[in-house]
């Protein structure tokens, strides 16, 4: 089944999204790799201001079926993490590209933009 | 006929070579560099025909005098009673073989056992949640400083001079692996419970994940425990309590006054002191840190139709897919101990555990006040107590413990042992299997002196 991947966002090969916006951007997991995982029942965020280089893993998702760790699609510091999901993880599950973001940062290096897939590309990899 | 007692005849490892191609075991082992090797036989003595083995053991076992003496040893092991319920259900086969109930399907008995195991645990430790044990109590106690570390996102753990000096160990030992900084905060002298300013002055720095404390603590006292709980959380830091569980029958439990993380060791619910062991360590703590308590944890559900069932849940952390990255190394826990725990408190019940509690400390209130009054006597901390204290004797011709002994009582152990400066000064803990004879025999051994 083939799964939204919204254009004008930026796509990893671990199945983040980033959503650019000005200086900063907001970082989740695609609708393929939530219908991956299958039901979230936990997710671990970290803490405001805490910084992450690109590919290094910032935070855990945790499903009925495994736990993955979520990977920075671009190297970056955390300005906001989504607290909906302490209470209500399946929002990754029902809207993975809305209220189901996991953090914003502000972007530390705009080059390693360049190093990510755009929708066509990602949907290509998970057609 | 002489039995060698190798499973492996000639022929078999004959066999084992020729199928590995080559022609001896000294070959097999050829890439073990030859200074790692021994070079000699083992230091055996010669083989013994069954019989003489039996006699040698039976000899081995008479040589044990502790059996038969009167027990008011402390420090962490503890002689009470077991209801021979409690023996005989814990030793049922189903029980007794069953092993990991990995396969929910055929192990819902042993499931629903940890369940309730983990509902009195965390019934006893005013918390939310308990998992399936731990090895015992110092290991809990490591545990849950690991976990405080993580939830607290900070690397100091501060352990108080009162927890056990043996649990302390275990604690550096764990910690150092991580090099996480272990503070120890020293106990008031003359009181035997913590010096509370020099607890907020190692609290002052703000960098502690988490205050560990054992109540009642290694010299038997009362710790003002709410208070250093209320110090601890001000500063930002995890409280971690370490209770005797049959104390718990008495006193508040921990979560009522704000402990995040209760832990104890668990060989007072009806376990043997067997000579130290096998134990079990409880660990309980608040809900919201359920995905950072180690080891396993059994929930109950329902199934499609309603229908009750129990699983191991939240495993897939740190049990199966994030060894890696898991937090605790942790992969088992006592659970025929646990079990064993579990009955041992249905047969007492809330109640019986408190009458338990009441008696032992009435007893070892009772002995404390009379050994103040023999000449010579004191006790050495003015805290008050639960079922254990320390006692002291100062002149140097006449050893306590020694005269105990050879009057049939076992009293100990000696502080020397782990302080040097505590030299002569013992704990004496007593139990409700302690009798009014026995406790004036005791007073007798110290009070009538030759």
């Amino acid at each position: 089944m083939a799964h939204e991947v919204p254009e004008g966002l930026y796509y990893t090969e671990e199945h983040e999204w980033l959503r650019v916006e000005g200086e900063e951007g907001v970082v989740g997991i695609t609708a393929y790799a939530q219908d991956q995982l299958g039901d979230v029942v936990f997710v671990e965020l970290p803490q405001v201001g805490a910084e992450y280089r690109a590919k290094e893993a910032f935070g855990v998702v945790e499903s009925v079926k495994t736990v993955s760790d979520v990977y920075m699609p671009v190297s970056g510091r955390v300005v906001a993490v989504n607290g909906a999901l302490a209470d209500r993880p399946e929002l990754v599950n029902q809207d993975p590209y809305g209220e189901g973001w996991l953090v914003r940062i502000q972007i530390l290096n705009r080059d390693e933009l360049a190093g990510l897939l755009d929708a066509a590309a990602y949907r290509q990899r998970t057609s | 006929m002489a039995i060698s007692y190798i499973p492996h005849t000639g022929e078999d490892r004959q066999a084992m070579l020729a199928a590995l191609g080559i022609r001896s075991v000294e070959e097999l082992f050829a890439d073990i560099p030859p200074d790692l090797r021994l070079q000699r036989p083992l230091a055996l003595p010669p083989a013994l025909s069954e019989p003489e083995l039996v006699a040698h053991l039976e000899g081995l076992a008479a040589a044990n005098s502790g059996a038969a003496k009167v027990c008011f040893l402390g420090g962490g092991v503890y002689d009470h009673f077991i209801p021979s319920v409690v023996p005989y259900l814990a030793g049922r086969g189903e029980f007794a073989t069953a092993y990991t109930p990995y396969q929910p399907e055929v192990s819902q008995g042993t499931l629903r056992a940890i369940f309730e195991f983990q509902t009195m645990i965390a019934e006893l430790a005013g918390l939310d949640v308990a998992n399936a044990s731990m090895y015992d109590g110092a290991t809990a106690l490591a545990e849950a400083a690991f976990m405080a570390v993580n939830i607290a996102r900070r690397e100091r753990i501060v352990v108080l001079g009162g927890v056990h000096p043996e649990a302390r160990q275990v604690l550096e030992t764990y910690a150092g692996g991580q090099n996480l900084p272990v503070t120890v905060v020293p106990v008031d002298p003359s009181r035997g419970t913590t010096d509370l300013k020099a607890l907020d002055e190692v609290l002052a720095a703000g960098d502690s994940a988490c205050v560990l404390l054992q109540q009642p603590n290694f010299y038997g006292c009362l710790e003002p425990a709410p208070e250093i709980v209320r110090r601890a959380k001000a500063a930002g830091a995890l409280a971690v309590v370490s209770a005797d569980p049959v104390s718990l029958g008495l006193l508040e439990a921990p979560g009522r006054y704000g402990a995040d993380i209760v832990v104890g060791d668990g060989q007072s619910l009806g376990l043997p002191m067997a000579y130290g062991g096998p134990h079990f360590g409880y660990l309980a703590c608040r809900g919201e840190y359920v995905r950072r308590l180690p080891g396993r944890i059994v929930g109950r559900t329902l199934d499609r139709e309603g229908r009750e069932g129990y699983v191991l849940t939240l495993q897939t952390r740190e049990q199966h897919i994030r060894r890696d990255r898991a937090t605790s190394n942790i992969c088992t826990n006592h659970s025929l101990m646990a079990l064993t725990a579990t009955i041992h408190l249905a047969a007492l019940g809330p109640r019986g555990l408190r009458r338990l509690a009441e008696i032992c400390l009435h007893k070892a209130h009772y002995l404390a006040e009379r050994i103040e009054g023999l000449p010579g006597f004191r006790r050495v901390f003015q805290a008050p107590f639960f079922k254990e204290f320390a006692v002291a004797y100062e002149r140097p011709d006449f050893d306590p413990a020694t005269a105990a002994l050879a009057a049939g009582y076992l009293v100990g152990p000696d502080l020397g042992r782990w302080e040097p400066e505590r030299r002569g000064q013992l704990l004496v803990a007593v139990t409700e299997r302690r009798t009014r004879e026995e406790m004036d025999g005791l007073l007798a051994a110290w009070g009538v002196r030759e």
